[in-house]
């Protein structure tokens, strides 16, 4: 069918002990292929199977620019083997690149994440704001930052980007909330992207499962041919023709495809509906009392700057997981 | 623009991986994410820069294969675009 690009994803890859030889086979098949981590478990022999093994590209990804808000976020004390593992990954001849997730608590750390970056010899960085789905979403109102923040934030990145042209690319995404048309989510359903959960379940996203009245092909029942050109799933969303007013006769409907299909449910109830986070959308209210919700939430101080301090987020971990699920 | 010697040994970058992709039945350059599909002319160079002849003997070689093409300005004038680019790097002799 023509794909050359095969991603390691997750969850955390690193888990599958099985990793080398997906790399491998997937390799052989001539794909390009790229592990996305969080470096939890990438020492060196394992790192030294996966070169060997064929794997082409390397991420890591980071929940802060400190060692003690990163280490909060991510529950462990990781922040001093991320670091490793970067120059670990140079070592091997990977270029290094960082993506660090942004949110309220850490955006007004960015110089401090791009020093570290620099520090450590990074050639990519991406500072990706957080977006809004699953546990996300569930901390939305402390995790969104405010429209201070992101200006300066965005400053201080292209400051960076100035400074550190020609040798480490900064990538900066900020929050789709503060967007006037949503982003091309997946650039379009079933347009590019096809994701195999651990399960052997197809989806259009990682986040698409949600969406209620789908009934998501399995690669153990059909192939991936069918599943990708055939399937009522992959055929839902894609294109134009169902799409409803203000997509259906917008322009930039070659642009966005309507934005985000998961975040059109989550917020409006409705999957075919635009992307609320599009100022044209009839349900971009709902957008706006979130911000103006979490900027209220950030001035009653519990978008402390102090790990711990403040109302704390709701984290994914046991307990509360089979609290939501109940 | 770098102007290079024609001892000069050129490779593809480990940025990128060069492919054969039959469905596209054209040569392309890989990277992570993204894919760049070459025009044949494109594919001829960039798959004999291989990290051990010459960049006069890839022309040589390319000469003999399209021997009714004068093609040594046009194959410079890629090979350094491509340099640009970032998808080849010169080889430092060891």
């Amino acid at each position: 069918m023509g794909a050359v690009q095969l991603g390691f994803s997750g969850g955390e890859p690193l888990l599958r002990r099985d990793l080398e030889d997906l790399v491998a086979e997937a390799r052989h098949l001539g794909y390009y292929t790229n592990l996305i981590t969080s470096a939890a478990g990438l020492g060196e022999p394992r790192l030294k199977a996966l070169k060997e093994a064929g794997l082409d590209h390397i991420q890591i990804s980071f929940q802060a620019g400190s060692q003690a808000l990163n280490d909060f976020m991510a529950g462990t004390r990781i922040f001093e083997h991320k670091l490793a593992a970067a120059r670990l990954v140079k070592q091997y001849g990977y270029d290094i690149v960082l993506n660090f997730v942004v949110y309220r608590d850490n955006i007004d750390q960015i110089g401090q994440m791009l020093d570290m970056a620099g520090e450590v010899g990074a050639d990519y960085v991406e500072l990706a704001n957080v977006q809004y789905y699953g546990w996300a979403l569930l901390n939305r109102d402390r995790l969104l930052p405010t429209r201070e923040q992101l200006s300066r934030a965005e400053a201080i990145a292209h400051q960076y980007q100035e400074r550190w042209k020609g040798r480490m690319r900064i990538l900066y995404v900020i929050p789709d909330y503060y967007e006037e048309r949503p982003k091309a989510c997946m650039s379009g359903w079933g347009s590019i992207f096809l994701t195999v959960a651990p399960d052997g379940v197809a989806l259009p996203c990682q986040a698409a499962r949600q969406l209620p009245g789908i009934e998501f092909p399995n690669v153990r029942d059909h192939s991936v041919e069918w599943i990708w050109n055939e399937s009522p799933a992959f055929n839902k969303f894609r294109g134009f023709d169902w799409m409803k007013e203000p997509c259906r006769s917008c322009p930039d409907r070659f642009k966005d495809y309507g934005g985000c299909r998961c975040q059109a449910y989550m917020l409006t109830g409705d999957a075919g509906n635009t992307d609320p986070v599009c100022s044209l959308s009839p349900r971009h209210d709902v957008i706006l009392s979130a911000i103006s919700s979490a900027n209220a939430a950030a001035e009653r101080g519990n978008g402390a700057r102090e790990p711990g301090q403040g109302e704390g987020p709701i984290f994914r971990n046991v307990r509360n997981s089979s609290k939501l699920s109940a | 623009m770098a102007v290079f010697d024609p001892d000069t040994i050129l490779a593809i970058s480990n940025k990128f991986r060069l492919q054969w992709e039959a469905a596209q039945q054209a040569y392309v350059l890989l990277y992570a994410e993204g894919m760049i599909k070459l025009n044949v002319s494109a594919g001829e160079v960039l798959k004999r820069l291989d990290g051990q002849r010459t960049l006069a003997a890839v022309i040589e070689d390319l000469q003999r294969q399209f021997p009714n093409a004068a093609l040594e300005d046009d194959v410079r004038e890629f090979v350094n675009i491509a340099h640009d680019h970032g998808w080849i790097i010169v080889k430092q002799p060891t």
